[in-house]
């Protein structure tokens, strides 16, 4: 299949070492970035770089590499910042990862916001990281977890929204992309909603973030967060993007060095933003690797990239609907990314097994997403997610797999 | 690494396609509920025994084709077994499938097929998952069993 776009995906792929390499003695078709995309060169090189070059604690000392190690983390956080259009540096908090960014925000804003009987909005499509964290936070003030049921399509019911949301309502909590079904959100219309109602909202953006334009300040969100291991950087880096008002407010979550400005024991004054949600060493290489992989996009144009992956998308669900073993989960009219499949009679592991022997890497489970696999009746999906670098052979490839498992099972 | 071939022959698609003892059993004298929760296989075991003997086993859940067919042709290795002997084949098969040296196979009769899984490691707990909670069902322990 030729779709024209403008991105030279072989010149991509020569930026990803990962793919000179043979799995199972074929050429490796990734098609888990869902999970974790995989990293260029500039981005291993520049992890390689700090550790090799520069590297040392930053905030701190007055010698040279704490200097150079603090500029490099620092320019990461502007990186940052100018990707999602924030407004300041102070807005920008590096964690660990989407998941600490939502835990985060559980408990340094809503814990202390709750009252007995107050109500957490989250919809039945959130990933574990989106759930789970409103659990506990429900469960130590008493408030109440409410879920926006979804349809058959997998899309948001938005009267179901706009029924349950009420004056008890003190958060919402929506994934900007759905990682179980490819879903994209209306998420400017409902921070619209929801802010009307006075109602906070953090956007879970780890699909979101690699795989559309995102823009905090148009969008006009409370919080936005992300990790750096779906957007082609390191693990265990994260973003949390939060209103500096809001941020400013808002109690520390971890208490150590690099957040406070004085330590007495009669009592500690805090770090200005964004030290004071920083405590203790951070992960300096991984914000240093996030800002590069942040460049390595904007060099390419993460619009291009959009678009390719649509392509990537659109071909992939053209082809899989001519299967009629085949059933797709999740057929929102707005999708992205990835596509959530069942094979009649086929288990999504022994799917997943089959792939594995073609070279051909998926996911294969329920995504951190029970809640979507019970709403649809199944214990799992197989799930390919595309990245930048996938070819539409890729989508080839896993056709004739299917194919053949198809024929193996029969 | 072996072709994956060798793994799902055809005994163990035929068991998974049309697998054996599969229900419920009404007033069981054990039951045990068993699941995998990494990769969602979920197996119910139900038991009737009479005098020692396990007269009847039956299964019901979701899984994948290796951990579908284990239970199945488990069922079919325990039905008439007395409980020690069932035990004995228990231990038997989780040596087997989880420590290096193969040592026995010929005692696992037809359940050496699966003993194939070896090469697939995160593949031994689809396979052992029926054994597992049949064990929890004969030891009268409703509990939950999972496999972490």
């Amino acid at each position: 299949m030729n779709v024209k776009n403008n991105l030279d995906i072989e010149e991509i792929r020569n930026n990803f070492p990962i793919f000179k390499r043979k799995v199972n003695n074929k050429s490796l078709c990734y098609l888990d970035s869902g999970a974790s995309s995989q990293q260029p060169n500039c981005v291993i090189d520049a992890v390689c770089n700090l550790h090799k070059n520069q590297y040392s604690n930053i905030h701190r000392g007055v010698h040279v590499l704490s200097m150079e190690s603090t500029n490099l983390y620092e320019s990461a956080r502007e990186k940052v910042k100018n990707f999602i259009n924030a407004s300041s540096l102070k807005e920008i908090i590096f964690t660990r990862g989407a998941t600490e960014s939502i835990n985060l925000v559980a408990q340094s804003q809503v814990r202390e916001m709750l009252k007995e009987g107050d109500e957490v909005l989250i919809s039945h499509m959130e990933h574990h990281s989106n759930i789970v964290p409103w659990q506990i936070v429900c469960d130590q003030t008493k408030a109440k977890l409410k879920v926006i049921p979804i349809n058959d399509n997998g899309e948001l019911e938005f009267e179901q929204f706009n029924s349950l949301i009420n004056e008890k309502t003190k958060m919402v909590a929506i994934t900007h992309i759905s990682n179980a079904l490819g879903t994209i959100n209306p998420i400017k219309k409902i921070i619209e909603a929801a802010h009307n109602n006075g109602s906070l909202v953090l956007i879970d953006g780890a699909q979101g973030a690699p795989h559309s334009i995102v823009d905090v300040k148009e969008l006009n969100v409370d919080f936005y967060v992300f990790s750096g291991h779906k957007l082609y950087g390191p693990t265990g880096i994260g973003v949390l993007f939060g209103k500096k008002y809001l941020l400013e407010k808002m109690s520390p979550y971890q208490g150590g060095g690099d957040m406070i400005l004085s330590v007495r024991f009669e009592g500690t004054e805090y770090n200005d933003l964004p030290y004071k949600f920083e405590a203790g060493t951070p992960n300096i290489s991984g914000a240093v690797g996030l800002g590069k992989a942040i460049d390595f996009i904007n060099e390419i144009g993460l619009a291009k990239i959009i678009e390719h992956e649509d392509n990537l998308l659109e071909y992939s669900i053209q082809e899989l609907e001519k299967i009629d073993e085949v059933k797709i989960i999740g057929n929102a009219h707005k999708k992205a990314a990835l596509v959530s499949f069942i094979i009649d009679g086929i288990h999504p592991h022994d799917i997943g097994q089959f792939f594995d022997q073609d070279g051909i890497a998926i996911r294969a489970g329920h995504h951190c997403a029970q809640p979507v696999m019970e709403r649809y009746g199944i214990p799992a999906t197989a799930r390919a997610s595309f990245g930048m670098y996938n070819k539409f052979s890729d989508v080839d490839r896993l056709i004739n797999s299917i194919k053949n498992v198809i024929r193996i099972f029969k | 690494m072996s072709d994956l071939r060798e793994l799902y022959q055809q005994v163990i698609l035929d068991h998974n396609k049309s697998p054996r003892n599969y229900g419920k059993i009404e007033n069981p004298d054990g039951f045990a509920h068993g699941n995998n929760p990494l990769c969602g296989d979920s197996i119910d075991i139900y038991l009737k025994i009479n005098d020692s003997i396990i007269t009847d086993v039956k299964f019901e859940g979701a899984g994948c084709a290796i951990c579908t067919s284990s239970a199945s042709m488990m069922t079919e290795a325990l039905i008439g077994k007395s409980k020690k002997d069932a035990e004995s084949l228990f231990d038997l098969f989780h040596k087997v499938l989880t420590e290096d040296e193969i040592t026995e196979l010929s005692k696992l009769g037809k359940l050496a097929v699966l003993t194939g899984v070896k090469d697939y490691p995160v593949r031994v707990k689809c396979a052992t998952l029926a054994w597992h909670t049949f064990h929890a069902a004969l030891k009268r322990n409703n509990k939950e069993v999972t496999t972490e």
